[in-house]
């Protein structure tokens, strides 16, 4: 029965550490930074996962102790990979494109990201702290 | 089995770790140098959990969650600033 975790853990191990370099090896070698925006963000987060399943399953087998420190992590990191990479495509957006070089935006007329603040003096005039 | 597995963990994600500082050294554009520094961020919390399961103890764990928030932080402070001029507005 041991050697069946043993074997799991090792299966996670392996299968992680392919996660990660593949990730990483992504973010050299693909041309279009759109695309490059993929291999760390989604194959790198599943590597850490990977390693975090496998650190859990080895604490509860083999040191028999349950620590949930190795969930707290991976919910962390599997919540906030999305905003980062969000964050990341919007840089890029703003530093490398304009609205006429983005694709179509199917029924608007453009990206909401490429929207301009054009009610920004009239919704600042109704604010306390914009009088001066 | 463990051992070999972890060994072989242990190279690909230095390996990844090398490959992301490259990509900081070569980067085009400032999204990319971003990226790769997140990337290298959650390659060192794969470290570091690696090295705790290899020792057996817990005490990495604590240092892997404050890397994981200070990394989410720093990339999100980053790309504010490159696209606002400001952090905190």
């Amino acid at each position: 029965m041991a050697s069946l975790f043993e074997f799991l853990v090792a299966a996670f191990l392996v299968m992680a550490g392919i996660f990660g370099i593949v990730g990483s090896y992504g973010l050299i070698k693909l041309n279009d930074p759109m695309s490059r925006l993929h291999a760390p963000t989604k194959a790198t987060t599943l590597g850490v996962g990977g390693v975090l399943l496998a650190s859990l399953l080895h604490a509860a087998v083999f040191e028999e102790h349950v620590s949930i420190h190795e969930l707290m992590i991976t919910l962390f990191l599997f919540l906030t990979a999305p905003i980062t990479a969000n964050f990341i495509a919007k840089v890029h957006i703003h530093r490398q494109e304009t609205r006429e070089t983005m694709p179509p935006a199917g029924e608007d007329d453009h990206w909401a990201t490429h929207d301009k603040p054009e009610d920004e003096e009239r919704r600042s005039a109704g604010r306390p702290d914009a009088a001066q | 089995m463990i051992e070999n597995a972890a060994y072989f963990a242990f190279a690909c994600f230095a390996l990844a770790m090398l490959m992301n500082l490259w990509k900081i050294v070569t980067a085009p554009d400032i999204a990319d140098r971003i990226l790769a520094l997140d990337t290298m961020f959650i390659n060192a919390i794969a470290l570091m959990v690696l090295y705790g399961l290899a020792l057996g103890t817990e005490m990495f764990f604590e240092a892997a969650m404050i890397i994981a928030m200070l990394g989410f932080v720093s990339t999100v402070a980053y790309a504010r600033f490159i696209l606002r001029g400001n952090i905190i507005e």
